[in-house]
């Protein structure tokens, strides 16, 4: 039975850290755990959960700055956004569900942790774009911070950009703040039904060098378009491709007309009003459109968008699947025995892109790289700044990579 | 400025490693002559100067990496340059350093509209890469105002801004991909014409690392459609409070205008005397507020900025009806800096940034702090995101003068930190800040960063002497103490 550490302030997360890092054991950090199964599983000899630093520590809006500890759940964080017209414009996906846990309960650490960004990233940057700062205690068991509060910030090392996305492997988040930005007015999604995959990301393409500026461009094939619970979108039983608008009023309505335009060509145009907008971007966003079987494995492929139908076509012939950032986005369903598909889908992607295995069981992870391979030069300097965060490799060893 | 002592070895032996690095260089480049090193002697922070040991001009990046690797070998520094416009002397040579300039490297590679990207290499200046895609409807975001002379991989090194950033980002938001060569010769690619990491983000722990990670060979730029239209505001206020509230009112109406500036009064007047922009002079502060994007939300927006500013207090109130009068607002303000430096024999530019709801306060306690130095402070910032460029007059022929605008800078930068900002919000630390940093940040901080630095350069030479105050060797950092059989933490909640 490992041991369970829920601290609830940072110096007690230093102590744990310190304590492992003495004594050599592994120590798996998380949030609430809902995001676990992302990643190489791990052998940890304790766990250090971070749900008990818990709380927004300020929230300026006119700053547009939010400073959270990091267990805090991003259900409060969204909550006291919304409450001032705000928004984390990086759109962040609740992936829980994925993986079995229910919804909303991610924390703030872990989205940031896993740098994972909706259907708006194209437009408006991942979770690391709007990371500012953070308190952390590195594999030493030893505080440092870094950032700040304000969104322009050159001072030393940008250290936020490492920390997002190193799944918790350099350093235990305790706290980060975050930039804020005003929410959109209105919200209308513009969609056309019937083009193929080849036609249908072309078009979006277009969208995308058009100056209308798009915050969201997905092209579902019919089996994923069926997936939704957005009626107009399941209910004809058709691809659809769909473009997001998002801004004032008067500008989303004259954004909207332009658009019928440009994807009336390619077939019959149809828009959705917010609330059937709202739920198919978080369907987009958090590959529910893929989910069931919860068996199978899932892929998030990310591609130069030109190339995303030639890479689907032969990284899963026959797979489920669907695009969002105008292709730039490939998600994968595989079955999830032999390799899940790792060999096909990362030939495909030959070097020019990566492909992350999302979810898949424990056993398949632990034997298909997780994460897309790296050339020698790049695993060896990636390999020397985990050093020189967690000398002894007790922070969530081998979560990224296997680890000597 | 105090830098690390100069390797008297290095400098006795610098024709012999001219000699190496002509071998793997283009003829002409290697530059040895003093006439022509002293053209290399500073960047755009000029108060600070110093002859390079060599300077060499690579063609390639395999040139750039043979460049590294010679110097690894031999044990010898090496500080990275872009186009030397730099305001924080991060390309300050040494004496016993080779200067890496990467102006030669200024070939365009490839532009991909269909992925909404270009491929350049480092020397490329910023603007001419929207030149070269403006006829196709596109631009790159960031400009900062050197932009007609800066390169990209000095922006990626120094993480740029410019006037757009509050709605458009800064550099590190605005690239895709990176090639980079190390101090050992190796070469790594990171990122593409893709989004996001596939493991670490080294792309962008190297987006402002000031030259001291990596040399940038190579840059994936995102390009972006043009916004199809552009008006500014030219809003006068009878205080400096009433202008930085209008800024944060702006700002919590929900609206994020592409540039948000401000000028004080002694900005206001130099700039007006300068170019006859048509300012008011009637004011204490001037605020351009610019919006941008689709011409309905443009219009929509202008209103609404306008509706703020009355309730704001504001006295004097245009807007661009024409691009003409758009460029004619924005002329004062792009030629702030030579029009100070018509008033004053010399300046000092500062780069601080704070909260925006900081700002009267700042300038109150600024203008406190100019009185009790004896020297005069114009101000422009960057208003929008609370980026702070107080312009410090002095006249360098003066004995001390220079030394009292350094130690008002100090000041200046050391308040900034104190309402919750920070020491540099565009510029870089530099030599410049580099004494400073222990204003921001514990020794815990620094040590953390200089560790990162050690997984990429674990012999400290690439651009040493550069943002931090103090140099610890990575043996010293990577000492681990380990205290075995020590009860761990008794009180720690478990569960």
């Amino acid at each position: 039975m490992a041991r369970r550490f829920r601290p609830t302030d940072d110096t007690q997360v230093c102590e744990a850290v310190a304590w492992a890092a003495a004594e050599g054991v592994p120590i798996e950090v998380r949030g609430a755990g809902t995001r676990r199964g992302l990643g190489r599983p791990g052998n940890p000899g304790a766990v250090l959960a971070l749900d008990g630093l818990a709380g927004i520590v300020d929230y300026e809006p006119a700053e547009l700055a939010l400073t959270a500890r990091a267990g805090a759940p991003m259900a409060e964080l969204a909550a006291a956004l919304a409450a001032e017209n705000q928004h984390l414009a990086f759109e962040p996906p609740d992936l829980g569900p994925l993986f079995g846990a229910p919804p909303g309960a991610g924390t703030v650490g872990g989205a940031l942790a896993c740098n994972l960004s909706g259907p708006r990233r194209f437009k408006a940057g991942a979770a690391r774009d709007h990371f500012l700062g953070a308190r952390a205690v590195n594999g030493r068991g030893e505080r440092f911070k870094t950032g700040g509060r304000v969104v322009k910030n050159v001072s030393g090392y940008d250290l936020c950009k490492l920390l997002a996305g190193s799944y918790g492997t350099l350093a235990v988040l305790t706290e980060v703040t975050l930039k804020t930005l005003p929410a959109p007015e209105k919200v209308r999604t513009v969609m056309v039904c019937g083009p193929g995959e080849a036609e249908g990301l072309a078009a979006l393409r277009g969208v995308a060098r058009s100056p209308l500026e798009p915050s969201g461009l997905a092209y579902l094939p019919a089996a994923a378009a069926a997936r939704s619970k957005v009626e107009r979108v399941s209910g004809p039983g058709r691809a659809i491709a769909a473009a997001r608008l998002e801004g004032p009023e008067a500008s989303v309505l004259a954004r909207c007309a332009r658009l019928r335009g440009m994807l009336g060509a390619h077939g019959e145009v149809e828009e959705l009003h917010r609330r059937n907008s709202l739920v198919l971007w978080r369907e987009i966003g958090a590959c529910a459109l893929l989910a069931d079987p919860p068996e199978r494995a899932l892929w998030r492929v990310s591609v130069p968008p030109a190339r995303a139908a030639e890479v689907a076509a032969a990284a899963a012939p026959a797979g489920a699947r669907y695009f969002d950032q105008a292709g730039g986005l490939i998600w994968i369903a595989a079955a999830a025995d032999g390799d899940a598909g790792a060999a096909a889908i990362r030939g495909a992607v030959a070097g020019r892109g990566h492909a992350t295995l999302l979810r898949a069981p424990a056993a398949v992870r632990a034997r298909v790289p997780v994460f897309e391979p790296q050339p020698a030069p790049l695993a060896a300097l990636s390999a020397r700044v985990k050093k020189q965060f967690d000398p002894r490799g007790v922070l969530n060893p081998g979560r990224m990579v296997a680890e000597a | 400025m105090r830098m690390p002592e100069p390797d008297a070895a290095a400098i006795a032996n610098r024709e012999r490693l001219a000699e190496r690095l002509r071998a793997v260089l283009p003829p002409g480049g290697v530059i040895d002559d003093r006439d022509t090193l002293s053209a290399f002697d500073s960047d755009g922070l000029t108060a600070y100067r110093a002859m390079p040991l060599l300077v060499v001009l690579p063609e390639s990046t395999e040139q750039v990496s043979a460049v590294l690797a010679i110097c690894a070998e031999l044990g010898i520094k090496a500080v990275p340059r872009g186009a030397g416009t730099g305001l924080s002397g991060g390309a300050l040579p040494l004496a016993d350093g080779v200067s890496l300039a990467l102006t030669k490297l200024n070939r365009i590679l490839d532009i991909d509209y269909e992925n909404r990207c270009a491929v350049v290499q480092p020397g490329v200046t910023n603007l001419a890469i929207s030149q070269a895609v403006s006829d196709a409807g596109f631009h790159y975001a960031p400009d900062p105002s050197s932009q007609i002379a800066c390169s990209i991989g000095g922006n990626v090194a120094e993480n740029s801004g410019g006037v757009h950033c509050l709605k458009y980002g800064v550099t590190t938001n605005n690239i895709l991909g990176l090639e980079a060569a190390l101090i050992d010769g190796s070469v790594v690619r990171l990122g593409g014409r893709h989004m996001d990491a596939e493991g670490y983000d080294l792309m962008g722990v190297l987006t402002g690392s000031e030259g001291l990670l990596a040399a940038i060979t190579e840059v994936t730029v995102r390009l972006l459609p043009k916004p199809e239209a552009a008006r500014a505001l030219l809003i006068g206020f009878p205080t400096v409070e009433a202008g930085g509230d209008c800024v944060a009112r702006v700002i919590a109406a929900g609206v994020v205008p592409g540039g948000m500036e401000m000028m004080d009064r002694a900005a206001i007047h130099a700039a007006e005397a300068f170019c006859g922009a048509g300012y008011p002079l009637d004011v204490e502060s001037l605020l351009i507020v610019e919006l941008d994007g689709p011409a309905v939300e443009v219009d929509e927006l202008l209103d609404r900025v306008t509706a703020i500013a009355r309730a704001c207090g504001a006295v004097s109130l245009r807007a661009s009806e024409s691009e003409e009068e758009r460029q004619r607002i924005w002329l004062g303000r792009k030629s702030a800096f030579p029009a100070v430096g018509r008033i004053s024999p010399d300046y000092y530019c500062m780069d601080g940034t704070i909260p925006r709801g900081r700002l009267p306060e700042v300038l109150r306690r600024m203008t406190e702090l100019s009185k009790r130095h004896g020297l005069a402070i114009a101000n422009v910032f960057h208003a929008g995101d609370g980026n702070l460029h107080p312009l410090v007059l002095y006249d360098a022929n003066k004995p001390g003068e220079l030394e009292t605008a350094e130690a008002l800078g100090a000041d200046i930068l050391k308040l900034c930190v104190e309402v919750g900002g920070v020491l540099s919000g565009e510029h870089g630390i530099g030599v410049e800040k580099r004494d400073l940093m222990g204003a921001m940040f514990d020794e815990a901080d620094l040590n953390q960063q200089q560790r990162l630095k050690c997984a990429f350069d674990p012999g400290g030479l690439l651009n040493p002497g550069k943002m931090f105050p103090q140099l610890h060797r990575c043996a010293e950092l990577g000492r681990m103490h380990v205290h075995r059989g020590k009860v761990p933490f008794p009180d720690l909640p478990r569960f």
